[in-house]
């Protein structure tokens, strides 16, 4: 009964957020000063007939409440609007951008986590020594790079042996499926590599300070007491029980990929949701703006609640 | 509950009658205390202040003008530019400085905005508790969950571009943190026994908060307060890449988006992009060193590692330690 209410609870928080953002994204282009919808139908040199003609076709003669309700009604037949600049629906844009970041975040986010988690886990077990501060040290020094900065970086000294610019190579010709993956591969591999360096320093730390936590409970010295051998103590008794919060803290690290991913892929052209985004400000498209931003959300707290969901099985002791 | 383990010998001081003047000095002295002892805060310190005086000092020292060109578009460094010329001919150590003037700015006057909101709400969720700590608790709740970076982009992008909007921007990004950290802080403060007391003698709600529970958790706000200042000038230099700062003000993050969108890369102009970068990465290690070696002072408990090589410590039992307080 009380699983059930946890996961019931759970859920219902993902949707009132979703729902929170959806508000959010409807008013908020609606409300500020800068009122995007409103400069739709404020032609220059309109007659006020033509201008009110507009209003009445994008129906925003209509009170707000009433927008609001026809906003939530489209959203849920999947309407997310037409694009400005190629004219196209939003979420069919965002659909064919959103399959091209997925690849390359999942590769630089678990690049990330495996780099983070052996780096914590030692530098943990072998605290207070050099290699401890080198790698402590190295991964606060990768959280503080910019983003944006460290890939112009990895620009510069890398783009000589790897593609720096877009997924695939246009002068590739009728290529076979093992060629046109490889050439992706090739594209994606200074992006991700951009990506696993701006994340694993979080993770370090995370892991790091996990790991510490566990080396100082009582089983850990019952263990040595024992004479359990360090690494079996280690990987055992300690990683095992600091990968719980490791977990929650990676899944609240969501928020970083996203901005990972429009950085980084803006730098590198990589045709995905990040880009789009980038585009969107630049060409002051605002539909695909609206329509970005409820996609990057709902990802977020979709993957929020699957690692509420997650923590909720590997750890027995949460009963609330 | 840390902060007391640390403060040990001064709590112990306190128990004796003392003039007023003697508790000015105590609260001065974590912050010493802490810095005196830790490396790490020392260096991160010296780094925040160097990056701070050079800041205030940007219109004395700057070498040369930032709005006039002195020599042909990214030229290499040399002796007369130690860092070479940016696109337009402008020299770079002169950019860096003014440019460092507006980060720093930004990033503390966003702070100081979200230090308001954040704290006050956590203040008041955290010490009246009840219906007003649960509403404004699931606000912060789905405002910790939505995506930091695209809400900032979608507010910035309709409200227009500038310094004081991005300022506002980003404080609204970072209130969330600080509301929760303050919130459970005040939330356990208040019923801490000196509060109690003070409540028995009839002191006011202010003045509980204000003379009570606030300098109790003061470490933990600066400790906040200097990794939000890491994040606010973080986030200053993503926006501005994505061309939603104040297109005329010069900072670092400027500075690496003109570089970007001026083909520095193709160029091979590296002087142009990789400066900037290192002075935002130092403002933000030292605020790190700094807030980091004040969390850890607060939290004894991570002292304790029963692997690790050199130091071999038992922690002193839960009971003994509350009783000392």
């Amino acid at each position: 009964m009380r699983r059930a209410d946890y996961v019931i609870k759970r859920v219902a928080f993902a949707i009132i957020t979703v729902f929170v953002a959806i508000t959010i994204n409807f008013f908020l282009f609606r409300v500020l000063p800068g009122d995007a919808v409103r400069n739709l139908s404020r032609v220059p040199r309109a007659s006020e007939e033509f201008r009110h003609s507009l209003e009445v076709q994008f129906g925003l003669d209509k009170p707000l409440w009433e927008q609001y309700l026809i906003y939530l009604r489209e959203l849920s037949r999947g309407n997310m609007g037409v694009s400005f600049s190629n004219q196209q629906p939003v979420w069919s844009n965002l659909r064919e951008a959103l399959l091209n970041t997925i690849p390359m975040a999942t590769l630089g986010t678990v690049m990330a986590i495996v780099i983070g988690i052996v780096t914590g886990v030692l530098s943990a077990w072998r605290r207070g020594n050099t290699s401890d501060h080198v790698s402590t040290n190295l991964a606060i020094a990768f959280y503080s790079f910019p983003t944006q900065w460290l890939a112009l970086v990895v620009l510069i000294y890398m783009s000589a042996w790897f593609p720096s610019h877009g997924m695939t190579d246009p002068f590739l010709i009728d290529p076979t499926p093992w060629e046109h993956f490889v050439d992706v591969m090739r594209h994606m591999a200074l992006p991700s590599l951009v990506f696993a360096l701006t994340l694993y320093g979080e993770y370090t730390l995370i892991v790091r300070s996990a790991m510490l936590e566990t080396l100082g409970e009582d089983y850990v010295l019952t263990a040595r007491a024992k004479g359990v051998p360090q690494r079996r103590i280690v990987v055992r008794h300690a990683f095992r029980n600091a990968l719980l919060p490791t977990t929650t803290l990676i899944a609240l690290s969501l928020g970083y990929i996203v901005a990972g991913a429009i950085l980084i892929e803006t730098v590198f052209s990589w045709p995905g949701i990040g880009n789009a985004v980038y585009q969107a400000v630049t060409e002051r498209d605002y539909p695909m703006l609206q329509g970005a931003f409820l996609v990057l959300t709902i990802s977020v707290v979709f993957f929020n609640l699957l690692a509420d969901l997650l923590y909720f099985r590997l750890d027995p002791r949460i009963t609330e | 509950m840390g902060m007391r383990a640390d403060l040990g010998e001064e709590s112990a001081k306190l128990q004796e009658p003392q003039p007023r003047r003697g508790r000015g000095r105590l609260r001065r002295s974590w912050l010493w205390l802490v810095v005196s002892k830790s490396f790490q805060a020392k260096v991160g310190l010296a780094v925040l202040l160097f990056f701070i005086t050079i800041a205030i000092l940007a219109p004395w020292i700057m070498p040369y003008d930032v709005h006039t060109p002195v020599g042909p578009p990214y030229e290499p460094p040399s002796w007369e530019h130690p860092l070479g010329l940016d696109d337009g001919g402008i020299d770079m150590v002169s950019l860096l400085i003014q440019g460092g003037r507006i980060s720093l700015v930004v990033g503390f006057a966003a702070t100081l905005v979200a230090m308001l909101i954040g704290g006050g709400i956590g203040i008041i969720a955290g010490y009246f508790g009840g219906r007003s700590d649960n509403i404004l608790m699931r606000i912060t709740d789905y405002f910790l969950v939505i995506p930091d970076l695209p809400l900032a982009i979608i507010v910035a992008a309709v409200w227009g571009a500038s310094l004081s909007h991005l300022i506002f921007v980003i404080a609204l990004l970072l209130w969330t943190t600080t509301a929760r950290i303050v919130r459970a802080q005040v939330k356990s403060g208040r019923e801490r026994v000196y509060v109690m007391r003070a409540r028995s003698l009839g002191a006011s709600d202010s003045r509980i908060i204000f003379r009570h529970v606030l300098p109790q958790i003061g470490p933990l706000l600066v400790a906040t307060v200097v990794l939000t200042v890491a994040v606010a000038i973080f986030d200053e230099t993503a926006l501005t890449f994505l061309g939603l700062g104040d297109p005329t003000a010069i900072t670092w993050g400027s500075i690496i988006e003109f570089a970007f969108l001026r083909t520095a890369i193709s160029a091979g102009a590296w002087w142009a992009v990789i400066p900037a970068g290192l002075c935002v990465a130092f403002v933000i290690m030292g605020c790190f060193w700094f807030g980091r070696a004040i969390e850890d002072a607060l939290n004894p408990r991570l002292n304790v590692s029963y692997l690790s090589p050199r130091t071999f410590r038992i922690r002193p039992l839960p009971d003994a330690e509350q009783e000392s307080g």
